[in-house]
């Protein structure tokens, strides 16, 4: 018998004392009180294992009777559980990881695998459910349904492209159907290596795939303002067998363990309260044996421990590091210590090894009162709730007044050795972010702009009426001047969709457009929804022979499938023959990343002339009877 | 065999589980005789069972579960294996 994977634990939460005594007795009050609220949320902030959190979310549930208490300062979440496979063991680690918040959560959950139908049925519980926020969490098998160990790379290739499609298109249809929030997991790299340490080699790997797919999740995610739950990171952390037990999974369905159930529901709890505003924002930090080691006031500015030389002294440093990094990512910083504020400040102008400076601390409290009155300065001065603190100090005693007078506060217990800090502080999640940029305030608004285009795209029945409602035009211009710093950017950065993958400077690319018997192609797409800018790029030249090559065809891929590569072929032809050619010529030189147009040109109706030993393959199609291939696509000139 | 010690903390399992401390466990005692006691629950206790005594339930056990005494037999046996 192999032992059990003990729970995922979350250290950073005290241990409460007598958990059972404590539960039966809120079992047994039964008064939906605020009272009774406060004491669940405190033991929600307790050590707990699936089962003591499981009976916990019961009794919450049955006094507070399916709604939430009055009174509370977040809005109720509503979140909808979308997946392929049994869920419902993660909803009481959701719902008290919201309550260890403070907040409400009601959760409905798509019956077995049919979260796509109720996605579309406007009848559909889900529908009737009305979520604030939809969590989509696919099984790593359902994910990977489509990829077997036989498969070649082109066709692992579109695989990912459709498995990408498939979960946006997921993604859309939920945000226009509730102007949600939307949150991904990770899928679960649950699937065992064929390979081993090269297993990216084997193309039809599952495993490897669902690396991939992992990574283009994360470009997804960016695009459009998704929230990822990142349990593949945790995964990486905390090992697999800690986060999937394959008997349960072959016995329910269950591919997130029991074990790591409670941590999960963190973890989705963390990011729905980052998306409304419920994080923390600072972190408040003692100081003697906390940012370093000693008692400033008694070991003076040469007997601390901080930086090199010891052991302890670069785990002091680490936590500084750590600290500083918070700062500059937005984490607003304070000191609250019992210390003389002259002994203090000392160490922070004058020890050489302080990372920590003055200017980092936003409020700078060094006194003898006690904490929880100190905090509430900090929290005054800094202008932020006290429910936006963290507090960091390694004093037990300390911890538990903070505890006990503002149980609002986040106090994490401290781990003995100062080098576990910030992976402590980092797990625990209180700073969890979202949108930390104005850059990030920006993909927001684009989401939204966006938002009009895929309540199209998610209610278009078929291709044609989608393409048509799309009304795209495509402007075509010669390269120019004004558009030539873009082009050579797309030049140089186009991996995927890029025929040839030359790589040119301003130079090379002028010349293209000086030489009389060349041709250049700047193609600029806009459709109802706005201006995609440059997505194409063509250079080509006529040969004496009245062969035109096509020298260089590269396009982005947010165009692809709308038939622009085919407007795009009938512009070269007309340059290629407005120029004399008889002939369009075709190159593909494969790289490793160009794959997804190996067979670009006889898709377009090319016909293979040669294919060279190193793959670089040249097709041929006649200009004299070349007609145009049909497009949903206007063309313009500009 | 089953030792009055894998009993009673069978029974606190079952008391944590379904939140009522007036759950008598016989070796009869089926998901029949406890209320609430369905699939889902049945996972939850042994995945409890599994982390509490530190043994780990196999496939083919799992199958064959379905009263108490199946249970403490499998704990006890484990526990043999363990301290082979």
């Amino acid at each position: 018998m192999i032992a059990a994977a003990s729970a995922l634990a979350m250290p950073w939460l005290p241990a409460a004392p007598d958990f059972r005594g404590r539960l039966r007795a809120l079992r047994d009050s039964a008064d939906a009180t605020s009272a009774t609220w406060n004491e669940a949320r405190l033991l929600a902030n307790s050590q707990g294992d699936f089962t003591q959190l499981s009976a916990l979310d019961q009794v919450v549930r049955r006094i507070f009777a399916d709604r939430q208490p009055e009174g509370l300062a977040a809005d109720p979440i509503r979140l909808a559980l979308l997946g392929s496979s049994t869920l419902t063991h993660l909803q009481a680690g959701i719902r008290v990881g919201a309550l260890r918040r403070g907040m409400w959560a009601t959760i409905y959950e798509n019956d077995y695998g049919q979260y796509l139908q109720e996605l579309l049925d406007p009848n559909s519980g889900l529908s009737q459910f009305q979520p604030t926020a939809v969590l989509f969490a696919f099984d790593a098998r359902h994910i990977t349904a489509g990829v077997h160990a036989s498969l070649g790379a082109s066709e692992v290739d579109a695989e990912l492209e459709s498995v990408c499609a498939r979960i946006a298109d997921c993604w859309d249809m939920a945000h226009s159907k509730f102007q949600c929030a939307i949150l991904q997991q990770t899928i679960m790299p649950a699937l065992p290596e064929l390979v081993g340490g090269n297993e990216f080699r084997l193309p039809g790997s599952r495993a490897d795939f669902i690396g991939r797919l992992n990574m283009r999740l994360r470009e997804l995610a960016l695009e459009r303002g998704v929230d990822l739950v990142a349990i593949d990171r945790r995964i990486a952390q905390d090992g697999l067998q800690v986060w999937h037990d394959p008997a349960l999974w072959c016995r329910a369905k269950q591919e997130v363990s029991f074990a790591a159930a409670p941590f999960y529901g963190d973890l989705v709890a963390r990011l729905i309260a980052a998306r409304m505003g419920r994080s923390a924002k600072c972190l408040v930090l003692d100081l003697d044996n906390t940012i370093w080691g000693g008692v400033i006031g008694d070991d003076g500015l040469d007997g601390v421990a901080l930086g090199h030389g010891s052991a302890l002294g670069e785990a002091f440093t680490y936590v500084q590091e750590y600290a500083l990094e918070l700062a500059r990512r937005g984490v607003i910083l304070a000191v609250c210590s019992k210390n003389d504020e002259a002994n203090a400040l000392e160490a922070f102008d004058r020890h050489p090894e302080m990372l920590l400076r003055r200017e980092h601390i936003a409020s700078f409290v060094a006194n003898w009162n006690d904490k929880a009155a100190n905090l509430r300065a900090i929290a005054e001065e800094v202008n932020i709730g006290l429910d936006a603190l963290v507090f960091l100090d390694d004093n037990p005693v300390e911890r538990g007044l903070v505890r006990q007078e503002l149980p609002m506060v986040a106090v994490p217990e401290a781990p003995d050795d100062p080098a576990l800090v910030p992976g402590m502080l980092s797990d625990a999640g209180y700073f969890e972010a979202v949108a930390i940029t104005a850059e990030d305030r920006q993909r927001t608004q684009l989401y939204q702009q966006n938002r009009e285009h895929r309540t199209l795209k998610a209610s278009a029945t078929d291709l044609t009426s989608y393409l048509k409602g799309l009304e795209m035009q495509l402007y075509c211009r010669p390269l120019d001047q004004s558009g030539l710093t873009r082009a050579v950017q797309l030049i140089n950065k186009t991996n995927q969709f890029n025929l040839t993958t030359r790589r040119r400077g301003e130079e090379d690319v002028l010349a293209f457009v000086t030489d009389p018997s060349c041709f250049s192609l700047q193609l600029r797409l806009t459709d109802r929804f706005g201006d995609n800018g440059v997505i194409a790029i063509a250079l080509g030249k006529v040969q004496e022979n009245n062969d035109a090559i096509i020298d260089t065809w590269l396009m982005s891929c947010r165009v692809l499938g709308r038939q622009v590569e085919h407007a795009t072929l009938n512009l070269i032809a007309a340059e290629a023959g407005r120029l004399g050619a008889k002939r369009l010529i075709g190159e593909y030189r494969p790289t490793p990343k160009n794959d997804m147009v190996k067979d670009h040109y006889e898709k377009l109706g090319f016909a293979l002339i040669s294919r060279s030993v190193d793959g670089v393959a040249l097709s041929a199609i006649d200009l004299a009877d070349y007609r145009p291939l049909p497009t949903h696509i206007d063309i313009m000139e500009g | 065999m089953p030792d009055e010690n894998i009993y009673a903390q069978l029974s606190e399992i079952f008391h944590d589980v379904f939140l009522r401390d007036d759950i008598v466990l016989t070796p009869e005692t089926t998901a029949q005789d406890v209320e609430g006691w369905d699939s889902f629950k049945m996972i939850e206790i042994v995945m409890a069972v599994e982390s509490r005594f530190g043994i780990k339930v196999k496939s083919k056990e799992l199958d064959q579960l379905e009263s108490v005494g199946d249970l403490i037999r499998l704990i006890a046996a484990s526990r043999l294996t363990l301290n082979d």
